[in-house]
Formats: C-alpha cells, structure tokens, sequence
C-alpha cells in the first residue's frame, strides 16, 4: 500500500541533486576512468604492474594494515572508556577524539614529524631504544593511526552505549568470568560494528596523503605509498601513468566503500532491536 | 547523594573492577596524550619557537595574508553551495520515493573514500589540457586549473556529502507528516521548508557546515594537485605550510598551522556545543525509522 506523495519539489531538488552528484563527483571520475582505459590493456598493466607501483601497493596496504590493527585495539579500548566508565575530563577526552578529522592532514604531517624527527620529544626518546620512526615506513603508520583514528571509536561508541545490561547481568548470574562474558556476550555483538569501523579505517588510510608526505621520507620503493607515486607522476607530467595508477586506488575505494556498506548494512540488522 | 543511590542500586558491570578500570583508562588517557594531544601542543610550541616577532611576521608576511585569504574565499564559495546541495539532496531523498535511491546515497558518499590525490587527478582529466573539456576552455581562454576555480571546485568534491549526511539520517527519522499537514493546509513548498523543516534540523545544519567549512579550509591533497602550487597566487593555507616547511622556515610553517589548528579547535568545541543541542547524534535513532519508511 502506497500513499500518494502530496509534498512539492521533487523536481527541483532531485534536479539540483543529480546536477550537482554529475558535475562535481561523477563527471571527473568517469574522465578518470576513460583516461585509464583509453591506455589499453598491455600499457595499462604495465604500468600498474612495474616494481615501483607494487612496493607502493605494499608500503601502503602494510601501512594501513598496521595502524588499522593498532587503532582496532586503541579505538575500542577508547570507545569503551568513554561509554563504561566516569572520570575527570572524560568529555574532553571524548571531544578530542575528533581532533584528527577536524585538524588538517597537512597540518597534522608536519606535527608528527616534529614530534617524531631523531630531535623531537617522542623521537629522540625511542632513539635511546634503537627506534626511527621519520622517515621510515613506521612514520606512515603513525601519521595513519592518526588520522583514521576517529572512525573506529565513533562506530562502536553507539553501540557501546545502547548495549542492554542485563545481557550482562544474565551472563554474571549464571557464573561467567568478565574475560569470558567480554569474549563471549559483548564482542559479537560489537563485531559488526567494529568491522564497519575497520573498513572504513582501513579505506582512509589507503588514501591518505597530507599527514604522510612530510613524515614518510618518500624514498622509491621503501617509503613511498601510492598516493604520492600518482602526484611525482603527474609532476613528470606522465599523465598516463598518473590516470592508471589513480584508477587503482578509485577502484580499491569502490572495492572499500561495497565492504563498509555491506557491513553497516549488518551492523544495523544487528543494533536494531524490533 | 544521587552518586551513592546509584552505584549501590546499579551492580558492577563487566570491566568494573577497580584495578581493570584504572588500567584501562590509565593506559588510554597515556596514549591519548600521546597521538591526539602532543600533536596539538607541538604545534604551539614550535610556532613560536622562534619568539613572537617571527610569528607575527610570518602571519603578517604578503604569501601568508594571500594565502588565508584564498582559503577563506573558498571556503565561503564551497561551505554555501554544498549547503544548498545538502539540502536539496536530503529533501529528495528523504521526502519521496524514486528509484535508484540507495544508489545515489552511496555516490554522494564517494568523496569520503576517494583519495584527495584521485580526486585531483581525476579533475585533472575534466578541465585540464589534457581532459575532456581542456582543449575548449584553453579555445575560450577560460582557467579552471592552477587557478583560483580549480582549486574551489576540488575542495567541493571533497565535501559533497558533508551537509546530505548530517541532514539525510534525521531528516529520515522525523518523517514526512509535519511537511504533509503543511502542505496540506495550503503552504507552498518553500514555506513548508523554511516554517516546518528547517526549524527541525537546524542544529544538524549548522553541525553539517561547521565539519565541511573545516575541511575545506584544510583540504590538502585534491587542493595540490589542481592548484599548481603559484606562490602568491593560488596557495591555499595548508599549502603555504607545505611550502614553507620544504623551504626549511619550520618555524613559519608551524605559525601558519596555528590558524588551522586554532580553527579545528573551534570546529570541535563548537560541535561539542551542537551535540548538546541534540545535533549528529540523531544517526543511530534513525535506523528504526529507515526501516519503517
């Protein structure tokens, strides 16, 4: 059974809607593409398979990898602090967790690079122990810990929050250890949640830039990520190799954005309660 | 007496041991000052590294005004026209049914997964001389790239979702009744919109714009690639900071972060403020009503 619609401006808002999704996300994309295609497929495979692009894909997909593990254990321990439990200065801690998306990539490059540079507070401690973090492929993930950091808390947080009790209640009364009913009761219920904020963290830090350039050291085939191999080529102005490269990256976000829609769509079948 | 009643009343919780609890929050307070806040005071204190009058003439220095200047005018050409994008798109998608909606909800979400640097390039291949229309403009003299139009157009495909997604979700979970009866009784469409909506999802507005002026103003990577880095001339504030660091005047760099940083600082407190309005939390209490319409 359908109502009929008695509300005006479809047209004009669907019309300014898809003018504006067309002009300003899809048309440069598709160019993107056209261009990337427009190389054939043995040039095109060529480029996005030589040594340089695959230790790029490597530095960047380990990179992310690691950070996003990091911030998994970080984000949920944060997550967890801030919804189970009452301290002084727990809303500003709860504030600053956006810090990273509110605070510019350049911006945050430069400061943890200060920070972690053989001279700098954080840097010049872990020296001592044999530790270099600029200019390393450690740096990269610092800078992607950093700026990913946000979307795994704020994903679960909710979650977190609306977690009935007395699933809890009934696990203690029936004698569960709090490792036990954590494994067992509260992490399936948090997995959805957690996965969707992996994602989507994980999707970031392929892409991320600006926080990387200044603190990655940028050497060929060790400390470069793909993101800047695209912009050196457009410096060398190799449009071609730039478009396929980039095509790689848009199609990895694609791939992305099909796995964090799939798991929000479970994650939401999950949370909520009919 | 509230705290005592209830503590005693509530039992303890998994993870409420005291020694647990104090562990935890020990060992996230540690890393907390550690990766979000050092960052943030470095930034401060290297600015002024060099003493106040270094600082002062950094911010006060032509590049730099230039530079602030661009951002802002950015900012204030993206910031309004992606309002004005949110607003239509979450209007349509929110108010009616057509087909192909969930697919559009997922391509207005695709500048958040896209790498700036993709975007860059891929804006490249639109209006560069080498792209679809580059041959036409450079025919009409027309400059979009490494122009002061490139890089607006780059920090709006940065955004685009910024405004729909604050909107889309409570607009969603209020419905369309109040719109209805409005409608119903004889009000046009746009007395409807600024009498009923508006008044409703004004905080999630304002909380939509604040996060994308923020990002427009930083916006790095896609402002870059179509900016062509021209001193003077098309360097956005986060890009004269990259310029500045490259030419080893660290402390110039840092004092030009200082703007942005200072500004990111009033995004967060001003969207602390907004949340206690009721704005951006509304996401999860929609997904009831997304299934019920």
């Amino acid at each position: 059974m359908r109502r009929r619609n008695v509300l005006p401006g479809l047209p004009l808002s669907l019309g300014v809607t898809l003018f504006y999704v067309g002009l300003i996300v899809v048309l440069p994309l598709a160019a993107l593409v056209i261009k990337a295609a427009s190389l054939g497929p043995e040039d095109y495979w060529r480029i996005i398979s030589s040594s340089r692009a695959l230790a790029s894909y490597r530095v960047t997909v380990l990179s992310a990898l690691g950070a996003t593990i990091f911030n998994l254990f970080f984000g949920l321990a944060l997550a967890w602090v801030i919804t189970r439990y009452r301290f002084p200065g727990r809303r500003i801690v709860d504030a600053m967790v956006d810090l990273p998306f509110a605070l510019p990539t350049a911006v945050a490059g430069i400061a943890l690079t200060a920070l972690f540079a053989n001279n700098g507070w954080f840097g010049s401690v872990l020296e001592g122990f044999g530790i270099k973090v600029a200019y390393t492929p450690l740096g990269i993930m610092i800078a992607m810990c950093f700026t990913s950091l946000p979307f795994i808390v704020r994903t679960v947080q909710p979650v977190l929050e609306d977690l009935d009790p007395a699933l809890e209640e009934a696990a203690q009364s029936l004698g569960g250890s709090d490792w036990s009913i954590f494994r067992k009761v509260i992490l399936p219920l948090l997995a959805p949640a957690l996965l969707a904020g992996v994602s989507l963290s994980f999707a970031r830090c392929l892409g991320e830039f600006g926080a990387i350039i200044f603190i990655a050291g940028n050497q060929p085939m060790s400390t470069e990520i793909t993101a800047l191999l695209i912009f050196i080529r457009l410096e060398e102005y190799d449009y071609q190799a730039a478009a396929a490269i980039a095509s790689v990256l848009l199609l990895t976000a694609f791939f992305m954005l099909a796995v964090t829609n799939w798991l929000q769509a479970r994650a939401l079948r999950y949370t909520v309660k009919g | 007496m509230s705290a005592s009643v209830s503590t005693r009343r509530k039992p303890p919780r998994v993870g409420d041991t005291p020694v647990f609890r104090r562990t935890l929050i020990g060992i996230v307070l540690f890393l907390v000052a550690f990766v979000i806040v050092a960052p943030l005071i470095i930034i401060g204190v290297e600015a002024f590294a060099k003493g106040w009058a270094v600082y002062r003439d950094t911010i006060i220095h032509p590049d730099t005004q230039h530079a602030i200047m661009l951002t802002v005018l950015a900012a204030l050409i993206a910031v309004p026209v992606n309002t004005v994008f949110g607003i239509s798109a979450a209007w349509a998608i929110t108010k009616f049914d057509f087909w192909g909606k969930r697919f559009l909800l997922v391509v207005i979400e695709i500048p958040f997964s896209v790498s700036p640097i993709v975007a860059g390039v891929a804006y490249l291949f639109v209006y560069g001389l080498q792209g679809l229309f580059g041959p036409l403009l450079d025919a009409w003299d027309i400059k979009i790239l490494f122009a002061i139009p490139g890089i607006i157009i780059a920090s709006m495909f940065v955004t685009a979702p910024f405004v729909a997604r604050e909107l889309i979700p409570l607009m969603q979970a209020q419905g369309r009744d109040l719109e209805e009866a409005a409608t119903s009784l004889g009000a046009s469409g746009w007395r409807t919109f600024f009498a009923v909506t508006l008044p409703n999802v004004k905080w999630a507005l304002l909380y939509g714009v604040i996060l994308c002026n923020a990002r427009v103003m930083g916006e790095f990577g896609a402002v870059s690639v179509v900016s062509g880095n021209i001193r003077g001339q098309t360097n956005t504030l986060p890009l004269h900071i990259e310029l500045l660091y490259h030419d080893y005047q660290a402390a110039g760099a840092f004092a030009s972060a200082s703007i942005l940083a200072l500004i990111a600082v009033f995004t967060i407190i001003a969207k602390v403020a907004l949340e206690r309005q009721g704005a951006g939390r509304v996401r999860k209490q929609a997904n009831p009503a997304e299934k019920t319409s």
